[in-house]
């Protein structure tokens, strides 16, 4: 039928579609267990990996020379982790320092974390040695379905020019999901005001360019209100202080938290998070353990309601506690220019005189009103999955169904649950698949567990031969070399 | 390190069994001591031995103060400095007579040894492990 449309048909056994941190993990993987460029394709709309993870860090303030939040053996680049990130900087910078603060994290010091430029020159030299740029094909995905006789057709729209038809079709046993978040989701009462106002320049999202934000309040005092209490909240009052201290400007800060975090919490001595003046603290994006450690073991074993309730324990926005920031944050309490407050937002009004007002209600039912020139919304909230349209379709027509949290249900080795056909099979990692039977999916780490998992599972149906420690080692020199798998 | 119990455990008694050993080989006859090198090395490999079992218990009491810990993590610093406590419980009980198949050791030979095999177990376990074996950082330490 597909050939009869004369729509072209290409023939990949495995194909990634997404072409981000996702896929690379995974090709890099499956490369290196052996399996030739010929037999692979991502297709993407992006040129390299890393292109969507460093406009989104250099959006919520990570330029190149910053330090991301990431444990230093978690090398995407990398997947024995060895040498650490640590060592690789200490080596090349010549500084022993390094290795003290990983050496004494996170008691003495605080976790040692890579600079972005670091982890994108890594990515950049392992993507030449893999060939993945022999495997990239351009275009857009428009849904993957099941096809009769076994495996999955995944239709594409190539860009422009590239192709004589509008579409083009893979025909492939295994095809690999990895499209990361689906989408920005604004907190309701900044996106109503957004969108009663047009005003996208000072009602703005951390994960959106907001340049000007830092440009405005270089040539004029002004007020800034920060709302959540995760990674990029720290990320933009950094910047905010920076700059403050740096070109001696009297900027404000209103930091709404939603949740106000006073100190430790949790149900029970062996469950107790640290916190305070607001925030919850933990050094990474999930409790160190679901890496590797006792929570992945216990998530392992979990369903339905209980796994809900597992992943409830841990969860909550939290950032890292870093010596560095609570400095500054000390330094803005006491200065007067920095106020943390406990309250949800009703709604955002333009003042007279055209500003930002909040209407603020805290729990003890204080109503506060702070007017501001600028809102930054550092929630981080994550749209549903059935707003991409490839999920979408796989809920509606390919037989995937939602996992307890909401996200997509997939199997230990992350094939998605559900969508089996014949001797092929579909499998999904990274952000959509939060809520499974591992918990830290969204990482670095957690994709290359996910890589592991398919790359084994494939190996068991014999597409690839599964990585024993002989080859692991011989690939580890070839690594190290930077000569071709 | 993110350890399970099952996970401490085995990676124990296999770094135990395999640079516990080699390095046992290469250092006792640089170590101070009398008698015939045999009796030494039967000696050297007796107290790897005492460290293996002892650690098992050692592992629980480091599992249960692990469940303090939010991240239920095992901090790289800790990995080192347990050496302390468990080199002093191994020598006294040395000292005293209370292990008496392995013969009274020096001071100097019983510390030379324990520490360079600690000090290259730590280091192997922090990174160099994960290279031939790329699940193990996964299953919490965990090889079979």
């Amino acid at each position: 039928m597909v050939a009869a449309a004369g729509i072209p048909m290409y023939d990949i056994p495995f194909l990634t579609i997404g072409g981000g941190m996702g896929s690379f993990v995974m090709l890099d993987y499956l490369r290196i267990y052996g399996v030739p460029t010929s037999q692979m394709r991502v297709v993407s709309n992006i040129d390299h990996p890393w292109q969507t993870y460093e406009f989104l860090t250099r959006c919520s303030q990570i330029p190149r020379s910053e330090r991301i939040r990431s444990d230093s053996s978690s090398r995407p680049d990398n997947l024995w982790g060895f040498p650490s990130y640590a060592l690789e900087e200490a080596w090349k910078e010549k500084n022993p320092s390094y290795l003290w603060q990983i050496l004494t994290e996170p008691i003495l010091n605080d976790y040692w974390t890579p600079r972005a430029g670091t982890v994108f020159e890594n990515l950049e030299r392992e993507a030449k040695r893999i060939n993945y740029w022999d495997m990239l094909v351009k275009g857009q995905v428009r849904m993957v379905r099941r096809r009769a006789g076994g495996g999955y057709f995944t239709v594409v729209t190539p860009p422009d020019g590239a192709a004589p038809t509008k579409r083009i079709i893979f025909r492939s046993r295994f095809v690999h999901i990895a499209i990361g978040y689906p989408g920005l989701k604004f907190l309701p009462d900044l996106q109503e005001f957004r969108t009663k106002h047009g005003d996208y320049q000072r009602v703005v999202n951390a994960y959106e360019p907001h340049e000007q934000v830092y440009e405005f309040l270089k040539t004029r005092p002004g007020t800034v209100v920060i709302r959540g209490g995760g990674i990029v909240a720290s990320r933009v009052l950094q910047r905010l202080f920076d700059d403050r201290e740096r070109h001696n400007l009297q900027t404000q800060v209103v930091h709404i938290f939603r949740t106000f975090v006073s100190g430790s919490h949790g149900p029970h001595i062996w469950s107790r998070r640290k916190g305070g003046d607001g925030w919850a603290y933990q050094g990474f994006n999930y409790p160190k353990s679901v890496w590797g450690g006792q929570l992945k073991a216990q998530m392992r074993k979990l369903e339905g309601a209980d796994r809900a309730k597992k992943y409830k324990e841990m969860g909550g926005t939290n950032t890292p506690f870093r010596r560095r920031w609570q400095e500054q944050m000390r330094a803005g309490r006491s200065g007067g220019y920095y106020h943390p407050v406990q309250g949800t937002v009703d709604r955002v009004e333009q003042s007279r005189d055209g500003r930002l007002v909040s209407y603020v209600r805290s729990s003890d039912g204080i109503v506060r009103e702070p007017v501001s020139d600028y809102i930054i919304d550092c929630t981080g909230l994550e749209a549903d999955i059935a707003e991409h349209r490839i999920f979408a379709d796989l809920l509606q027509h390919g037989g995937a169904f939602r996992n307890p949290v909401g996200r997509l249900e997939v199997e230990r080795h992350f094939e998605v649950k559900g969508t089996a056909n014949g001797d092929g099979a579909l499998y999904a990692s990274g952000s959509a698949t939060l809520g499974g039977y591992f918990p830290g999916v969204d990482t670095f780490l957690g994709l290359q567990i996910a890589a592991q998992e398919i790359a084994d599972d494939l190996a068991r149906r014999g597409f690839v031969k599964k990585m024993g420690p002989l080859r692991s080692t011989s690939q580890w020199f070839k690594w190290a070399r930077n000569s071709p798998v | 390190m993110v350890p399970t119990l099952l996970g401490r455990i085995q990676t124990r008694l296999l770094m135990l069994a395999t640079v516990g050993v080699v390095i046992t080989l290469l250092i006792v006859p640089l170590l101070p001591g009398s008698g015939p090198l045999s009796g030494r090395y039967a000696n050297g490999l007796l107290v790897i031995v005492a460290v293996a079992v002892l650690g098992v218990v050692w592992e629980l009491i480091y599992h249960f103060l692990m469940q303090f810990r939010w991240e239920k993590d095992w901090p790289t610093l800790f990995g080192l400095l347990t050496l302390v406590p468990e080199g002093l419980v191994l020598y006294f009980l040395l000292r005293s007579g209370a292990v008496d198949f392995i013969d009274p050791v020096s001071p100097a030979a019983f510390w030379t040894h324990f520490t360079v095999v600690w000090v290259c177990i730590w280091l192997v376990t922090n990174g160099p492990m994960r290279v031939p074996f790329i699940r193990w950082r996964f299953r919490g330490g965990r090889v079979l």
